[in-house]
């Protein structure tokens, strides 16, 4: 994956390309606003990552613009400002996910990933499979090896999140954000005990395991 | 100006210069109106006088020619403050009257004389007392030339009289005016320079200081007071603010140091598991250390106050249903009843979000705090509206929070110290009291005999 980030604090920019580079990516890094607008509007970027204050150019009129010119590579915002609605700001403005300075790499990776698979559009389908894992979205069920499995509505949701974005990592806050549709930061172990509830119901009497702990990250569905 | 004396730098001085200054001028321009004035019509009265006379010598002329003219003219010339009388020949020799010299030219002019001349009279001695008059001179038919004046020393007089008043009624005004500046500015000046002084201090770093207060309820006191209340303010954001560095010098040197010490066992371990173990554990310590901050941004923002975008109508029965979902797992994992016991439809104006936080910090402490302390741990929330006010509480059964230490542990990174070991930021009262505050509310936190209860006071608003 491509990702173009427009951030002029030189040694977080630099932290950034090296960390993405390990994680298989590629990373091109613009320290100022126009040159970051230039380099977005060539289109040879799979994600963005856009500072919110920059130098020359603000990071929200970049992506106002970008999406006027019809760019609809997915922008994420990297903020230090922090005011109550600056989440509402950003998103309005054109960008599809908001992540306040100081934020934990693994929470950006995780997101960006993320960013990148919804632009590839999963939301038309109507079954999702994970392995022999099956969940219907129109019905209502969840099916492991044929065998339906009966969930909580949330539970439900929660593995329809996770399966949508099957072999990705999901942070707690984004479980948080996209289940529960609160964008705080959950307090101790929340989520941790609804996926392990989720975990014994889909894994339970069955050999494998499919719903995986990413230390340090979050979860992540997949078939081994 | 630096050689001014202080007392001429205050405004009474200043003020009082000026205003005195206008009033002499209009004293002045005034008193010389009203002199020329009464100058002119003295003057106008003088031509008259002249004239009746000179008509009638005229007729005197007439009547007995020159030998009756002269005798009239001796009779008047010897009553006392007599005018002026002479005879002269054609050629301008003074032949009789009361004159005994006259300014060369005097008689040159038939009529008025144009302008005042010099005349020395008889009687007057050898002194060189010149006096000046005007006059008017007719030639007789017998080309004698005579001349009839009066001394101008009556309207030189009065003119004096009244200069000699204004300069004194000047004098004494400009004497007052220092008088009063002397005393106002005085007074001004001294209350400044205590106050000046006072503020002196309190910058120099003696913060508990205050400006001085008379008493006299007068615009300095007013000053005073006001600024004394400011610097209770100043004072109390600043304990406050010593208090909230104090508190997070301790609670982030302590976790900084952990990651230091973690960093360098593991450095001099050499072993790559211990390595491994060592960074996942920093890495944990960090995650904690962002949420802290975040925490303390928030608050930041939060007391900043809000813009009208951030408030929409919000159900808080939703909210509570949400939070009591969220936790209710976590709650039973550690054997905590969680829920949710009474509530009432109520929609008010807010941020979801910070609402959902808020109670979500709530509840999260009284899980926290109730689990194994009591025999049964239970945690209830309900939501209820109570005169123009709407109420969420959260109650647990836990050990509760002693009366004197309930206001001190909404502040910032107080935690008490029986919970020290306990995992947290000792930021969620904080953030949840600054939310309240956000919407024009109040944290109450009371006692039902054992346990803790924290009530969420919204003002009902239009929407109730």
């Amino acid at each position: 994956m491509k990702i173009l980030v427009i951030e002029d604090d030189r040694e977080a920019a630099g932290f950034l390309k090296k960390a993405f580079a390990e994680a298989g990516h590629t990373a091109d890094v613009a320290p100022d606003g126009e040159t970051g607008y230039t380099l977005a509007d060539t289109g040879n970027y799979d994600v963005f990552v856009i500072d919110r204050m920059l130098p020359r150019r603000d990071g929200l009129s970049i992506i106002a613009e970008l999406r006027a010119r019809g760019n609809t590579t997915p922008a994420l915002i990297l903020s230090a400002l922090g005011e109550v609605d600056d989440r509402v700001t950003g998103l309005r403005a054109g960008g599809d996910d908001y992540l306040t300075k100081p934020y934990a790499f693994s929470e950006l990776l995780a997101r960006i990933e993320v960013l990148k698979r919804r632009a590839g559009t999963k939301d038309v389908e109507t079954v999702y499979r994970v392995g022999d894992l099956e969940l219907d979205r129109l019905s209502h069920t969840v099916r492991r090896a044929g065998q339906e499995i009966a969930l909580q509505p949330r539970e439900f949701r929660l593995l329809e999140y996770l399966m949508r974005h099957a072999g990705q990592v999901v942070t707690r806050t984004m479980l948080l954000e996209n289940v529960w549709e609160y964008h705080f930061d959950p307090q101790t172990n929340v989520i941790d005990v609804h996926i392990s509830r989720l975990r014994s119901k889909i894994e339970k009497g069955f050999d494998k395991p499919i719903l995986h702990t990413v230390r340090g990250a979050g979860y992540v569905i997949r078939a081994d | 100006m630096p050689a001014m004396p202080a007392i001429m730098r205050t405004t009474a001085a200043r003020l009082s210069a000026l205003y005195l200054l206008l009033f002499a001028i209009c004293a002045v321009v005034l008193v010389v109106y009203v002199t020329s004035l009464s100058v002119r019509m003295m003057t106008v009265q003088t031509r008259e006088t002249i004239a009746d006379e000179v008509r009638g010598l005229v007729s005197a002329y007439q009547r007995g020619g020159l030998p009756t003219l002269v005798r009239v003219l001796e009779t008047r010339s010897r009553q006392p403050g007599a005018n002026l009388y002479l005879i002269a020949d054609p050629n301008g020799l003074i032949l009789t009257g009361n004159v005994e010299s006259l300014q060369p030219g005097a008689l040159d002019t038939i009529g008025w004389t144009e302008r005042p001349f010099f005349y020395r009279r008889y009687g007057d001695g050898g002194g060189r007392e010149r006096h000046s008059a005007m006059a008017h001179v007719i030639r007789l038919p017998n080309q004698m030339i005579l001349l009839v004046g009066r001394d101008l020393g009556e309207p030189e007089r009065f003119r004096e009289v009244v200069r000699n008043a204004l300069v004194a009624a000047l004098g004494m005004m400009g004497f007052g005016a220092v008088l009063i500046w002397y005393f106002v500015g005085r007074r001004a000046l001294r209350r400044i320079d205590s106050v000046s002084e006072a503020s002196r201090q309190i910058m120099g770093g003696d913060l508990s200081r205050r400006l001085p207060v008379s008493g006299a309820g007068d615009e300095f006191d007013r000053l005073s007071e006001n600024l004394n209340a400011m610097l209770e303010r100043i004072a109390a954001l600043n304990e406050g603010l010593k208090q909230v560095s104090a508190n997070i010098a301790h609670d982030l040197k302590t976790p900084l140091t952990r990651l230091r010490n973690r960093a360098e066992a593991a450095l001099g371990s050499g072993d790559e598991a211990a390595c491994r173990e060592a960074l996942e554990a920093t890495i944990a310590e960090s995650d904690q250390l962002i949420r802290t901050f975040n925490a303390i941004l928030m608050i930041s923002r939060l007391e900043a106050g809000h813009s009208a975008e951030a408030i929409k109508p919000v159900d808080l029965a939703a909210i509570v249903a949400d939070v009591v979902e969220l936790y209710e797992p976590a709650a039973e994992e550690m054997g905590v009843a969680l829920t949710a016991r009474t509530v009432e439809p109520a929609t008010i104006d807010g941020n979801r979000e910070l609402i959902g936080q808020a109670l979500s910090n709530i509840v999260d402490n009284a899980i926290k705090y109730s689990a194994g302390v009591h025999e049964r741990p239970a945690v209830a929330v309900s939501l209820e509206r109570k005169g123009g006010t709407v109420r969420l509480t959260v109650v647990d059964n836990g050990p509760g929070i002693p009366q004197a230490e309930r206001k001190r542990v909404t502040e910032r990174f107080v935690r008490l110290e029986a919970s020290r070991t306990q995992p947290g930021s000792g930021l969620g009262l904080s953030l949840a009291k600054a939310v309240m505050t956000f919407h024009g509310g109040e944290l109450e936190l009371s006692g039902n005999g054992e346990g803790l209860s924290v009530a969420m006071v919204f003002p009902a608003g239009k929407n109730a």
